[in-house]
This record gives C-alpha cells, sequence and structure tokens, in this order.
C-alpha cells in the first residue's frame, strides 16, 4: 500500500459503512456530493459551451470549407468510437447499480470495460491523430495545401483534445475513486458515492461525444 | 452483502435502484439513434442535415442524463442546475447570432481576403 | 433568532488558538483559517495593485514623460494593475474571504459542504498567482482584457498570463460550488430559506454566477494559448478568425463577473444598515429576488461592452435596451438599504460610514451606468476616462468599500478584539474623500474626451489630471491607515470583544467570539425570522 492514505480506502470504517464526515450525517454528505458532482458537470458543459459556440460562428462564416474539411476525417474510427463509448458509458451505469447492490465484483468488472474501452478510444484517436498529421492537417505541420481547413481543423483539434483529456481524467477517476475501493469490498446499498460520482463524470464524457460526432464528422 | 431488491423503500437504501436490463434497453436505442445519425447525414438536405443531427444528438443526450445518469430521479434543485449550462449555451449562441449574421461588415478587418486571395502570414496555396 | 448558547463552552479555547504552528493554519480545512489565508493573500495583491495605480497617476500628474520614460512600461504597468485587482483581488475579494468566514456561521452550520476542497481551492489560487508572478518576468501589455488579435500577437508573455487567469478562475468555480452546495445541504433546522440573511443570498447569488459563468472565460482563454502556440484560426482575422467572437465570449464572463465582485457587497451593506439603524430590513423578499434578479439578468447584457467594437446595429440596439433591465433590481436595493434607515435610530459607527459611503457611490455608480448603457451616448464616452471613472466607482467604491466595511463590520468576531472608533473613523474620511477627490475629475475628464489608458495629454487636461492623482494618494493612505489599524489591532489590541458587541440578531453572533472550532458548541434551531429588529416579536431594542 502506497504511504498515502486513500480517501475512502483507508478509512477506519467496516466495509461498506459510509465513512464518517465530521460535519454533517450520511444522507446530507451523499446529497452534497451528488449536488456538488451536478454543479461540477455543469462547469464541464459550459467549458465546453465555448467551443460549440465558436464552432457555430466560425461555420456561419466559413461554411463551404466546413463542409469539405469535415469529410477529410475518418468517419469509420470516428463512428466505431462512438459506438465503444456508448457501450462504456452502458457499463458504467451497470456499476452503479452493481454498487447498490454491494456487488463489488461486479464494480470492478463494469468500470474495467468501461476504462479498457477508454484506452481503445484513445488509441483510435491517437491513429486519427496521426494520420491527420502524416496529411499536414496537424498543428505545427500545417501543409498549405489544406490552409482553407485550418478553421475547421483547428477547431477539431481543439475540441476533440480536450475530450480526449476527459477520457483520460475519466479513466483515472473510475479507476481511483471506483475499482480500487471496489477491490476492498467498499460499497454496499449504505455508501456506493463515489461510484455514482465516477460514472456521471464518465457518462458526461459520452454526453459531449454525442455533439461531437454528428458535429464534427457528418455535417461539419 | 447481497441486498435484496429492497429497492427505494428500505430506508438502507439511499437513491434509486435502476435495473441493468433498463440501461441495455438505452444501450440500444442509443446505438439506433447513431446508425440513424449516420445514415441521415449520407442524404443531402441542405441546412436540415445539421438541425436533424443536433435533434437527434439531442435525443441521446437526454436518454443518457435521464436513465444512464439517474437524472428522472433527481430533485428539483439538480435538474435546475442541468438546465442551467443548456440555457446559457442557448443564451450565448442566440446573443452573438444577433451579431454575426447582422453585420455591414461580415467579418471585420478583411478577415474574408482568405476566401479570395490568400493571407499575409503563411503563403496559401502558392506551392501549387 | 434563539440560539442555544451552551454554558460548557471553555470560551479561552477558540478557532485561533485550538491548533498552534504555521503549519496548522497552511492545511486546516476549518472555513475560517481559510478565510484568513485568503484575506492575507488577496491583501498582498490589493497593496501591488495599488502601487501599481500610484505609479500610473504619477505618471499621468504632468503632462509629458514624468517617472515613465516609454509607452510600453506604462502599459506594463495600467496592465498589472488591472490583472492584479481584478483577477487576484476583487474576484476572490469578499467571497472568499467573508464568504468562507460567515456562511456556514451564519446557516448554523459546523463548516462549509467540503473542507478539503476549500482548502484545495486556496492553493489553486495560489498556483495561479505563482503563474501569474512567473509571467511578469516579460510583463504582458494587453491590458487585463487580453483582446485578440494584439494578445494573440504580441511578443510578452500573454500564454502564460491567460493560463494564470484559468487556473485562478477555477479557484473561483471551486469556491463557488462549495458554496451552493453548503447553503443547499447544511443550513441549521428552521433556517428556511426566506429566513437566511441577504448576505447568504448574495453569496448564493454570486456563487451561481463564479460556478457557471468562469469556465466561459477559462476556455476562451485556452483558445488565446491555442491561437498563439497552432493558429486555430478562430480569433485571429488574419487567419480567418473572428476577432469580435472573442469580445463576446470574453465578455460573456466578464460582465457578470463584476456581479460576482459587488453583489457580495451588496449581502454585506444588508446586514450591516439594519443593525445600526434598529429596524428590519426593508423589503426583505424584494432584496433576495432583486438579488438573484441581478445575477440572472447579468448574463444577457454582455455586448453593451462592446458597442464600438464592430457588432451590428441591431445587436447593439438589442444589449442597449437589455441593458436598462439591470438597472430596476439595483434601484430596488437602494430603495431598500435608504427605507431602512428612514426614521431608525441610526448610530454612526464605522461599518455604518462604510455601508452609508457605499449607498452613495454605488448611486453615482449606477447613475452614469445608465449614461453608458444608452447607445447614443456610450459611442462617445466608450474608451474615456468617463469609463473609467464609471468602474471604478462601481468596482472600488462598490466591492472595495463593501469588503472594508465587512472587515469593520466582523472584525470583532473574527478576531476577538475591538479597533478605536476614532482611528478608523480618520481612514474612512481619508479614504472615502481621496477616493471622490481621483474619480469625480475623471467624470469630467471623461465628458471632455480624455481616451483612457493613454501615457500622455495635452495641457488642458493638466488640472484635472494633477487633482486626481492628488486624490489617488489621499484614497491609498486612507486604504493604508485602515488596514493598518485593523492589523495593529489584531495583533496587538488589549480590548476583548463581547460575544455581541453590536446586539445583532445574526447567527454569527450568537457563538462565542472568536468562534470555536466547530462554530456551535450546539447546532442551534432558528425560530424567528432574520433582522426583526425593534418589532413586538424581536428580542431587539
Amino acid at each position: 500500500m502506497s504511504a498515502v492514505a486513500h480517501p475512502i480506502v483507508d478509512h477506519n470504517v467496516p466495509p461498506g459503512e459510509p465513512p464518517h464526515i465530521h460535519h454533517m450525517d450520511t444522507p446530507t454528505a451523499y446529497g452534497a456530493a451528488k449536488l456538488g458532482m451536478w454543479l461540477f458537470l455543469g462547469t464541464e458543459i459550459l467549458l465546453f459551451a465555448v467551443l460549440f459556440c465558436s464552432f457555430a460562428v466560425m461555420r456561419y462564416y466559413h461554411l463551404a470549407e466546413f463542409h469539405d474539411a469535415s469529410k477529410h476525417l475518418n468517419l469509420w474510427a470516428g463512428g466505431f468510437n462512438t459506438v465503444i463509448l456508448l457501450i462504456s458509458s452502458f457499463t458504467a451505469a451497470v456499476a452503479v447499480t452493481k454498487a447498490q447492490k454491494g456487488d463489488n465484483a461486479g464494480v470492478v468488472k463494469n468500470f474495467g470495460i468501461s476504462i479498457v474501452s477508454g484506452f481503445i478510444f484513445l488509441l483510435v484517436k491517437g491513429y486519427e491523430y496521426s494520420e491527420k498529421a502524416h496529411h499536414g492537417m496537424f498543428p505545427f505541420v500545417w501543409n498549405s495545401d489544406f490552409y482553407h481547413y485550418k478553421n475547421f481543423l483547428g477547431l477539431y483539434f481543439c475540441m476533440s483534445g480536450l475530450h480526449a483529456l476527459h477520457v483520460v481524467i475519466g479513466m483515472g477517476l473510475l479507476y481511483w475513486y471506483g475499482v480500487r475501493p471496489a477491490m476492498n469490498n467498499r460499497f454496499s446499498g449504505k455508501y456506493y458515492t463515489p461510484v455514482e460520482l465516477g460514472a456521471l463524470y464518465w457518462h458526461l464524457v459520452d454526453l459531449i461525444w454525442i455533439y461531437l460526432f454528428p458535429l464534427l464528422y457528418l455535417v461539419g | 452483502m447481497a441486498h435484496s431488491n429492497s429497492h427505494s423503500h428500505g430506508h438502507e437504501e439511499i437513491g434509486h435502484v435502476v435495473p441493468e436490463s433498463t440501461f441495455l434497453k438505452v444501450l440500444i436505442a442509443l446505438l439506433v439513434l447513431t446508425v440513424i445519425t449516420v445514415l441521415a447525414a449520407q442524404v443531402d438536405l441542405g441546412k436540415w442535415n445539421i438541425v436533424g443531427a443536433l435533434v437527434i444528438a439531442s435525443v441521446k443526450a437526454s436518454l443518457v442524463i435521464a436513465i444512464f445518469m439517474h437524472g428522472k430521479y433527481e430533485n428539483r434543485i439538480i435538474w435546475t442546475y442541468i438546465l442551467i449550462p443548456f440555457i446559457l449555451l442557448a443564451i450565448m449562441i442566440g446573443g452573438i447570432f444577433t451579431d454575426d449574421p447582422f453585420r455591414s461588415h461580415p467579418l471585420p478587418f478583411g478577415a474574408q481576403g482568405q476566401q479570395e486571395s490568400a493571407p499575409a502570414a503563411p503563403k496559401a496555396s502558392a506551392h501549387h | 433568532m434563539a440560539a442555544h448558547a451552551s454554558a460548557a463552552v471553555n470560551e479561552e479555547l477558540n478557532y485561533l488558538n485550538w491548533q498552534k504552528g504555521i503549519w496548522s493554519w497552511l492545511t486546516s480545512t476549518d472555513h475560517k483559517r481559510i478565510c484568513f489565508l485568503y484575506l492575507f493573500t488577496i491583501l498582498l495583491f490589493f497593496l501591488a495593485g495599488g502601487v501599481a495605480a500610484l505609479l500610473v497617476r504619477t505618471e499621468l500628474a504632468f503632462a509629458g514623460p514624468t517617472i515613465i520614460t516609454d509607452p510600453h512600461t506604462y502599459n506594463v504597468l495600467f496592465t498589472m494593475h488591472g490583472v492584479f485587482m481584478i483577477f487576484l483581488f476583487v474576484v476572490p475579494g469578499i467571497p472568499a474571504t467573508l464568504g468562507n468566514f460567515l456562511i456556514p456561521l451564519m446557516i448554523g452550520a459546523k463548516d462549509v459542504a467540503f473542507p478539503r476542497l476549500n482548502l484545495l481551492s486556496y492553493y489553486v489560487y495560489v498556483v495561479g498567482a505563482l503563474i501569474g508572478a512567473v509571467a511578469m518576468f516579460n510583463p504582458i501589455d494587453t491590458g487585463w482584457t487580453f483582446y485578440a488579435p494584439y494578445s494573440t500577437t504580441t511578443g510578452t508573455s500573454v500564454s502564460l498570463m491567460v493560463f494564470a487567469a484559468f487556473v485562478l478562475g477555477f479557484s473561483s468555480i471551486l469556491t463557488g460550488l462549495n458554496f451552493i452546495v453548503t447553503i443547499h445541504q447544511l443550513r441549521a433546522p428552521g433556517m428556511t430559506w426566506m429566513r437566511l440573511p441577504v448576505f447568504i443570498w448574495a453569496s448564493y447569488a454570486t456563487a451561481v454566477i463564479q460556478t457557471v459563468a468562469t469556465p466561459v472565460v477559462g476556455m476562451t482563454l485556452l483558445l488565446i494559448i491555442a491561437e498563439r502556440w497552432f493558429g486555430a484560426g478562430i480569433f485571429d482575422p488574419s487567419k480567418g478568425g473572428d476577432p469580435v467572437l472573442m469580445e463576446h465570449l470574453f465578455w460573456f464572463y466578464s460582465h457578470p463577473v463584476v456581479y460576482i465582485m459587488v453583489l457580495p457587497a451588496f449581502g454585506v451593506v444588508g446586514e450591516i444598515i439594519p443593525v445600526f439603524s434598529r429596524k428590519p430590513l426593508f423589503g426583505y423578499k424584494l432584496v433576495v429576488i432583486s438579488s438573484m434578479a441581478i445575477a440572472g439578468v447579468g448574463f444577457i447584457v454582455w455586448a453593451h461592452h462592446m458597442f464600438v467594437a464592430g457588432i451590428s446595429d441591431f445587436s447593439a440596439k438589442f444589449f442597449s435596451i437589455v441593458t436598462f433591465l439591470v438597472a430596476i433590481p439595483t434601484a430596488i436595493k437602494v430603495f431598500n438599504w435608504v427605507s431602512t434607515m428612514y426614521k431608525g435610530s441610526i448610530s454612526f459607527k464605522t461599518p455604518m460610514l462604510y455601508a452609508m459611503a457605499f449607498v452613495f457611490l454605488f448611486m453615482v455608480a449606477g447613475t452614469t451606468g445608465i449614461y453608458l448603457a444608452m447607445l447614443g451616448v456610450d459611442v462617445y464616452y466608450h474608451d474615456t476616462y468617463f469609463v473609467v471613472a464609471h468602474f471604478h466607482y462601481t468596482i472600488q467604491g462598490g466591492a472595495v468599500i463593501g469588503l472594508i466595511a465587512a472587515l469593520h463590520f466582523w472584525f470583532p468576531k473574527m478576531t476577538g478584539k475591538m479597533y478605536n472608533e476614532t482611528v478608523s473613523k480618520f481612514a474612512f474620511a481619508a479614504l472615502f474623500f481621496g477616493f471622490n477627490l481621483t474619480f469625480i475629475p475623471q467624470f469630467m475628464l471623461g465628458m471632455d474626451g480624455m481616451p483612457r489608458r493613454y501615457y500622455d495629454y495635452p495641457a488642458e487636461y493638466q488640472t484635472l489630471h494633477t487633482i486626481s492623482t492628488i486624490g489617488a494618494y489621499l484614497n491609498g493612505f486612507g486604504y493604508t491607515f485602515a488596514l493598518a489599524n485593523l492589523l495593529y489591532t489584531a495583533l496587538f489590541g488589549k480590548v476583548k470583544a463581547p460575544r455581541n458587541p453590536y446586539n445583532s440578531h445574526g447567527l454569527e453572533w450568537q457563538t462565542q467570539s472568536p468562534p470555536i472550532h466547530e462554530n456551535f458548541a450546539e447546532i442551534p434551531v432558528v425560530t424567528e425570522e432574520p433582522y426583526n429588529y425593534g418589532t413586538p416579536t424581536g428580542r431587539g431594542h
């Protein structure tokens, strides 16, 4: 075990019992955690809102270029990634139900699938990026032939890059707050807050992609 | 450890337990909607393409929020804070679009020069 | 409000001395200690920003180069003034200090909902401040607004500075989020929404804006970095981007941010005036509604900062009209404060003087704001000293005076000591007189056409500029004196503060001064409406 105390695993409470919080009771703490998480997800949506807004304005000015440029994205890779993320979101949702039933092994399995899906998503994304770099449609190696697509591609890299960063963060959260405590039989019907919050975050990653996929790959 | 299905009645439980079969149905619906989006995009409907794509995406997003994220079972406060970001996004785009389409100079400072002739900085298409 | 003051409290043990050593302060998750961490840090930047302002004013005291020999240094100095004051001082200002200290106390809670997150937000702030400090090695000259395309092309360290602002924004988000959850979840029994003190309502409205507006500017700033690093083509017109889009996105946050600054000050004034007038707050419900209305309306008026930026006529007219809506809730507030004082038995203690100064200064700010909301007038006043004077009346006369008022009002609770009334009144006089002497001439300069951010000016502006500079020094002296008085009293003061020196009904006054670590020996039960001063049901007189 690492020297740093794990916030959930290393509490001096028996497995399945909620941790003792000195300034509020358990239902209050559960409600607070959930409201806090939803507020945080709201800030994440607003972070992406700026990109969606910029997308709308840039698309208004460069409609033809956006149409053409989006055809240069790999639709099969994007579609595959969409399916992967939807499945991972499904397993994340199932993990919450497993935790509520006290099935810690189920949490490990389902969050595990979500994390692996995240890896696959990132691999495909990396393949797409390297393909773009190869063709000179990438920051720092712009090919002047594709200069007209720069507004679209600039937004594409900002949006998909920020999204990929969220995938990485989400994988970390699922492992640290879900898988690891679950391996210590931490969760039960009385206490599964971290699983639910981790899953919420992962669903957000999926939610953003639901909009990114058609905007970037399909209609441009 | 295995609690019998005591759902929301047992006061031990502090949240709604959604059966896994519901999640599976939602997943199938999401996958079907994805296929529909891709197929719809192959037909040229002019500006209705993006409208359709966004409508389908919003249906998918609503499913994810309501079922996967347990939004259906949350209280009014959480719903308020789920809706606020979307309202603000609408205000943001709405407010900005009172501007751009109505400008007397569509893009200020000669930015549209890019379309007609290559801009000053990295010379575009000069190597043809 | 009936708080059960437990007898079995050791009056000697409080949050200040229950743990000892600097380390116990730096790692404390006690909201009251985090208040002090924030307070000292932000006052440091208040000092730095103030010095920058005085250097700017010294340069402008006389036409021609005075103490600064090149315009670039001048641009750097006013940018430093703006960035320090806005991002590092006024935005965290009241929420992170007094909001932290008071919210749990006022709603009868032991701490905020997420104490560790609270401490984290402080250190995120420190990291942001340090990044900003590193950026000072090649200081930026864009002004605090980072307008494109200058910010995307200038050679100064804009990327580092906007990243610092992004990190600071993250700290602001965490604070706001924490407060929203705290107010929702941790109110004491009987503390219904309509019994909340108006400071809590104001903090709630502020927290909502902090949480939902800050991500917008954060992403906009990251896009500036993207533009600088790899030419994303979003804001830079030479790459097909739209620089006005950057202004839209920037003001979408930065207009609501002025309400982040001033709303808590509204709350502070709403607390102080009833206590020193011995009357209930006039129109409590309207004060509450107007706080929330200001937060809401604040999101639909942003483009009034951009009337001359090349936006469409339609857009300009639309945003001009909706901007007038802001006047309604703010006027309601002023009306309520004045009506509260009407026929009250007013005692002119220092906090009350600051609160009354606030009402006066904010009225000037509000009415000149109406000028600027008017499209036809703003075209002429835009980017003149009229705007400079207007927003200093709002931000300094509103937010900063509000902070100073709050520091005086809650000082006995925070430190357990009483400051010297005579000294603090003297400081107030210098500060108030100096402030008006600085900025009334600037209104006149602006009406005469003096543009802001200029390094030099023709001789006919000389007199007003000189008067303004004299006022600035007096103003700076006033602040230094007022804060030094408080600091001295906190460290060396002898007069102990009683539990409730002003005979206030607020929950925070029902626990000992200074409070114990977890605020209340026993969680209080609230049975009364707030501000029941001088009424038959109230305990007050």
